[in-house]
């Protein structure tokens, strides 16, 4: 047994597991985090190389400092009636958000999850993209939906699966698909849009189109293959899509270094495939609008694709099934260094002049009204069980033409 | 009673019994084994800290230490093809597929790897794994909660497929999953997690407590993987079933008020032929009950095989009572799950149309 190539340790290995920071009954503590202050990082030209700008993976793009005042290099000026349509929209996502988890709790659906403190990037970017560019969401995105007007009362009946529901009874609450509104259709398994969209904006580059899409995909959910595909795809073929991951710091119980967040940030892995990479600040409207328009810019300019990374905070629970003060400090989410997106926005208007209190109360005030008439309208229609769309949809469209199998077996139902 | 989210007691030796439904009965499997056995681990996601979305391993990481029970990325198939790892090394994991309709991102690592580690190296590397994952309906958890794979792997040569039906079978069983010397694949019906539930979805049902078989030994004990239970014995008609329609199939057997003999086959691969055979030969009908579509689900093997063993003894063709050809539709939960008055209109008709 004294062969040379049978090398021994002279130390026993030990095994290393990640833990976060803070549990329940400890203090919050961000000090792991690497916060730039606003205005800091460069902004390189949309045609700069991957690997002349590898140091924005690393830093964090804010443009709205402490006061309110948007500064540096990425501000991208927008006009007020822009910055108000925005707030609004945010405001609108939240209501929307606070009254669908009541009516989980009333009975009225069977799940719900809410994107509370990450309104800013699904709106921000909605706003931004045409609907013509598709994009490929996961489940925190529905600020996506009504940034772009789509009607909440639609998105309530396909909450309650009832008989107006658009995509007929069949989907878990909160997986809307509205083509029109560019929202490709939600896949409960996670990080699978990710590489499609890859495919979706290949076929566009493909077909000499001008659109482009964008995807989004949670920390946790970078772990996936599929989302190590997109890069791979994406990088090849210089794709003309946006990939987003929302690095909201939590997986429902796992926290974002079990996804090996702690190691290196989520936005460098983009290094390796050699593929621009921006950090960005999620909690900063304006932060969020002006990374994505530089993204845009390079898609459409057929410089293909750039990984952006939202440094957020999940602020409610993952979701109806969960119960975060189980695995994480109570407090965190107040104490969350980079603010509400909404809050911020709203500093930012008033100090410019654009916005005071009784606005903002108003705002809120039309929001909620706004989401009580939609949820009368739906809830007129009926809420989980108590009307649904007929029985026979449930044998439709599993394929394009008729099965003799789904005949027989939906004539066996009686329907 | 015990307290439904009380950890189980850790003593491996233990010979107290003690009420407990199906997540405690597999939080007791896991824990005894890992008291008694250092290679034994437990990885999944948010099951390490949190014990699980459906808290099955609860506390094990506060008593057996972070590298024993702990998170892993999201990523089935990393989470699998590392267990391999670890099992060819000579530990025997034990992880969590957070839902069995996520199980397919590891299918490759699953099929192409664990299936075929001893065969295809002449018995140099084995993978002594156990995949646990909930399966199944009757939670309003849409297409991708809800899901029935276990026919993908039962036509896989060299994995086992494992599916209890109660606390005690699911104990002893994940206990000889552990133990056993090739991979299992272990699904655990979740819609029984809390209670029995036999598929009347209006009606209460009682809880696990009140069950014989919620009554569990606290220390350890083998069920053995291969071996059918006959859950009631009759004269006129077998039902074959595993999971949560072992209990719909009682329901609807009693509903129906037919005479049959309902065996829960509990292990797929192996699957108890004699037990099987034995019975239909008694009654001479059969009828097959599951979840998963009927498309090449296990009853279409089930059905082959009782065909090819005891045709001679059949008064009527065998019948199958399973899900429909579609996705999991959210809103027809109950017109999709294979409920007691469709099991009870089966055993009519084989009563009546046979001879
Ligand atoms: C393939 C797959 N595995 C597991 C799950 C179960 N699951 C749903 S959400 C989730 C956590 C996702 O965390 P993250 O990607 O960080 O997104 P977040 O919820 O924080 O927005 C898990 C594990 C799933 N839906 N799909």
């Amino acid at each position: 047994m004294n062969d040379k190539n049978m090398k021994k340790n002279s130390q026993p290995l030990s095994l290393h597991v990640p833990e976060p920071a803070g549990r329940p009954g400890d203090a919050p503590d961000f000090g792991h985090l690497v916060l730039d202050a606003a205005g800091a990082v460069e902004r390189p030209e949309v045609g700069a190389k991957p690997y002349e700008m590898r140091d924005l993976a690393f830093g964090l793009i804010r443009v709205l400092d402490d006061a309110g005042e948007a500064v540096g290099p990425w501000n991208p000026r927008l006009d007020p009636e822009t910055l108000r349509r925005g707030l609004k929209a945010m405001i609108l996502t939240r209501a929307f958000d606070d009254r669908m988890h009541r009516a989980h709790r009333q009975g009225k659906t069977s799940f719900y999850m809410k994107c509370t403190g990450e309104e800013a990037i699904a709106v921000a970017q909605g706003m931004l993209l045409s609907r013509e560019d598709m994009g490929f969401p996961t489940y925190r995105q529905q600020g996506l939906l009504i940034a772009r007007g789509y009607p909440l009362v639609d998105m309530m009946n396909q909450i309650y699966s009832n008989a107006a529901d658009p995509i007929k009874g069949r989907q878990l609450p909160i997986m809307y698909s509205a083509k029109d509104h560019g929202f490709f259709t939600i896949s409960g398994n996670l990080g699978t849009q990710v590489p499609q969209a890859v495919g979706w904006a290949m076929a566009s580059a493909y077909k000499g189109d001008d659109k482009i899409a964008i995807s989004w995909i949670g920390d946790g959910a970078t772990a996936e293959g599929d989302f190590h595909n997109a890069l791979t795809f994406a990088s090849v073929y210089r794709a003309p899509v946006i990939l987003n991951v929302v690095n909201n710091q939590w997986a429902i119980s796992s926290f974002m270094g079990i996804a090996g967040g702690l190691e290196t940030t989520f936005a460098s892995k983009a290094i390796g495939y050699g593929l621009p990479a921006l950090r960005v600040d999620g909690n900063d409207f304006l932060a969020v609008w002006a990374a994505t328009q530089w993204a845009e810019e390079r898609a459409r300019s057929n410089q293909g694709a750039t990984v952006i990374e939202l440094f957020t905070y999940r602020g409610a629970p993952h979701s109806t099934s969960d119960d975060p003060s189980r695995y994480r400090p109570g407090d965190e989410h107040d104490k969350w260094p980079l603010g509400d997106p909404i809050e911020r926005l709203r500093q930012h208007l008033v100090l410019i002049g654009e916005w005071d209190d009784d606005r903002h109360a108003e705002a809120l005030k039309a929001a909620v009204e706004q989401v009580r008439a939609a949820g009368k309208e739906a809830e007129a229609i009926g809420t989980l069980g108590q009307s649904r769309p007929s029985v026979k949809t449930m044998f439709e469209e599993v394929y394009a033409t008729e099965d003799w199998r789904l005949v027989e077996q939906r004539r066996e139902v009686g329907v | 009673m015990v307290d439904q989210n009380a950890a189980p007691a850790s003593e491996a030796t233990g010979a107290g019994i003690q009420p407990m439904n199906m997540i405690q009965a597999l939080n007791s499997a896991i824990d005894v084994k890992m008291a008694e056995d250092p290679d034994v681990l437990s990885f999944g996601e948010d099951a390490g800290y949190f014990g699980g979305v459906f808290r099955v391993t609860d506390k094990l990481q506060q008593k057996h230490g972070l590298t024993r029970s702990f998170d892993a990325p999201i990523s089935e198939c990393g989470i699998v093809a590392a267990a391999i790892g670890m099992g060819a090394y000579g530990l025997r994991p034990v992880v969590e597929i957070q839902f069995a309709d996520y199980i397919y991102p590891a299918y490759d690592q699953i099929v192409s790897e664990a299936a075929k580690m001893r065969y295809r190296s002449g018995g140099q590397f084995t993978s002594p794994i156990t995949i646990r994952s909930p399966y199944g309906g009757g939670i309003f958890g849409g297409q991708t909660h809800s899901q029935s794979p276990e026919s993908l792997f039962t036509h896989i040569a060299g994995l086992k497929v494992v599916i209890p039906s109660n606390p005690y079978d699911a104990k002893g069983l994940l206990t000889a999953a552990i133990e056993d010397d090739d991979p299992v694949v272990f699904f655990e019906p979740k819609r029984l997690y809390n209670g029995p539930f036999d598929g009347w979805h209006e009606k209460p049902v009682s809880p696990w407590k009140t069950q014989d078989l919620a009554q569990v030994p606290t220390g350890k004990y083998v069920e053995p993987i291969g071996k059918a239970r006959v859950m009631r014995e009759g004269n006129d008609v077998t039902i074959l079933a595993y999971g949560t329609m072992v209990w719909v199939a009682l329901a609807g057997a009693e509903h129906a008020g037919v005479d049959a003999e309902v065996i829960d086959l509990r292990s797929l691969v192996p699957l108890d032929i004699e037990t099987i055979e034995a019975s239909v030969k008694k009654t001479g009908r059969c009828v097959i009950v599951h979840e998963a579509p009927k498309t090449s689900g296990f009853g279409g093997e089930l059905s082959a095989l009782v065909q090819e063993r005891c045709f001679y003894h059949l008064e009527a063709p065998v019948a199958r009572v399973t899900g429909w050809d579609t996705p999991y539709p959210h809103a027809f939960e109950w017109e999709y799950f294979p409920g007691p008055q469709r099991v009870a209109d089966a055993l009519k008709s084989v009563m009546t149309g046979g001879r």
